[in-house]
């Protein structure tokens, strides 16, 4: 039903490790990796949910074994032969073609990477349909944190709140639908809503009577409460 | 229906398993290939090395506890108020800031991967995007907090933000009490990383 990369509230694990301020890179590479990470991106070949995806679909035990940079790199990998960016044999040792691709025209250039990561991606569509909840409506998560259009597909529905109550905070507008989006069937966008849970709703000791988890939903994973 | 899973071989188990040659390995093949220019390369490390880090968001809770008026658009529209002290683009497209009262205190987490507000804070520190941090900041906030140092009042509530969208958030600490008549710049130098993430408190100013 749901994927390794779907961590919260998962037992078994020991005590965070915070670190000082200032640390950016640990290693060198890490920064290679991000960098190159983001100029792949640039090629225009995926979005931003297919690249999720490629991280969540990696072997889970690839996924638990592999740092946080080596999971980037595994994904970029396969998402360039998946996308048909390269072939597997140009990742061989005995790899030599000098052929560029017609697609080299869309390499990022190092004065245009400021305007790139400047702008962004903005996920906010125009949209001229009614958002189905308010502020302050009860609703209920779906009870299956899955993808409804693809198999085993990308979903932002954590599994720890599925089947969950909870109350509209606030509607942040219409996104694009990361379970269409990550597949190439199209932006799809929702209305997206800000969803406070308390915590007895979500686990079964819950630290604090008070306490809440708040998530962004998009509106095809919740369900009205009367 | 359609289906998403990999086949029995990744192409990633063809390039080399250590790390560090594993990316010089890929860059090499994307920079023959024309796809990728070492030189943009280097500019996007620069900016997240150099250019943009959590003193960008120390700027605006600096400016929310000095100007009542930022404040208030800040916390109506963030995206809006950070973007005109210059600060915007990937990974920030859309803000929320979330004030930390007598009564709540406000913690930031993203379970499923490791979205931060970039803008804002940069790149996140390795324990943001620990597995430890992902599984427990939903469920134990307040042990979690504990490791941070930081151990809130029994009348306080937690609300915990899971960022499962596009929508980033930055925490807006409570300003020290012993702030007064500090000028935005002291102000600014007062406020950690941890604490717009939530993990942490203000610094007291040195008297």
């Amino acid at each position: 039903m749901t994927r390794v990369h779907d961590m919260g509230g998962r037992f078994g694990y020991g005590a965070v490790l915070p670190e000082p301020d200032g640390i950016v890179f640990r290693e060198s590479w890490h920064a290679r990796a991000l960098a190159l990470t983001l100029a792949a991106g640039a090629l225009g070949c995926w979005n931003i949910d297919m690249s999720r995806h490629a991280r969540e679909r990696l072997h889970p035990r690839e996924y638990a074994r592999f740092s946080y940079f080596e999971k980037w790199l595994a994904a970029l990998t396969n998402l360039l032969v998946e996308t048909g960016v390269l072939e597997v044999s140009d990742l061989l040792p005995c790899a030599s073609d000098q052929s560029t691709q017609a697609l080299s025209s869309h390499a990022l250039k190092a004065k245009s990477a400021n305007a790139l990561l400047g702008r962004g991606s903005p996920t906010t569509r125009d949209c001229q349909g009614l958002a189905r909840f308010s502020v302050g409506d009860t609703v209920r998560a779906h009870r299956l944190a899955e993808n409804r259009l693809v198999q085993g597909g990308h979903t932002r529905l954590p599994a720890y709140a599925a089947g969950a109550c909870g109350r509209v905070l606030c509607h942040h507008g219409f996104h694009v639908f990361p379970d269409s989006n990550a597949h190439g069937l199209g932006e799809a966008p929702q209305p997206l809503y800000a969803v406070a849970f308390p915590a007895a709703e979500l686990w079964a000791n819950p630290e604090h009577p008070r306490d809440e988890v708040v998530l962004d939903l998009w509106e095809s994973y919740l369900e009205p409460m009367q | 229906m359609e289906s998403s899973e990999n086949g029995p071989v990744s192409a990633h188990s063809h390039l080399p398993s250590d790390p560090e040659l594993r990316v010089k390995a890929l860059e090499e093949i994307l920079v023959r290939k024309g796809l990728v220019e070492p030189a943009a390369l280097d500019a996007i490390i620069d900016m997240y090395q150099n250019r943009v880090g959590p003193r960008n968001g120390a700027r605006v809770v600096a400016r929310a506890w000095s100007d009542p008026d930022f404040r208030n658009v800040l916390l109506a529209d963030a995206s809006d108020a950070i973007s005109g002290m210059g600060y915007a683009g990937r990974q920030g497209e859309h803000i929320t800031a979330v004030e930390n009262t007598r009564d709540t205190h406000n913690i930031v987490v993203c379970t499923l991967c490791s979205c931060y507000p970039w803008p804002l804070l940069g790149i996140p520190p390795g324990w943001y995007k620990s597995d430890e941090y992902r599984a427990r900041a939903v469920r134990e906030p307040r042990k979690v907090l504990a490791e941070f140092g930081v151990t809130l009042p029994e009348e306080k509530a937690v609300r915990v933000w899971d960022s499962t969208a596009e929508m980033r958030y930055i925490v807006i600490p409570e300003r020290p009490s012993s702030s007064m008549g500090l000028d935005e710049d002291a102000l600014a130098e007062l406020v950690t990383r941890d604490s717009m993430i939530g993990t942490g408190l203000p610094m007291e100013p040195q008297r």
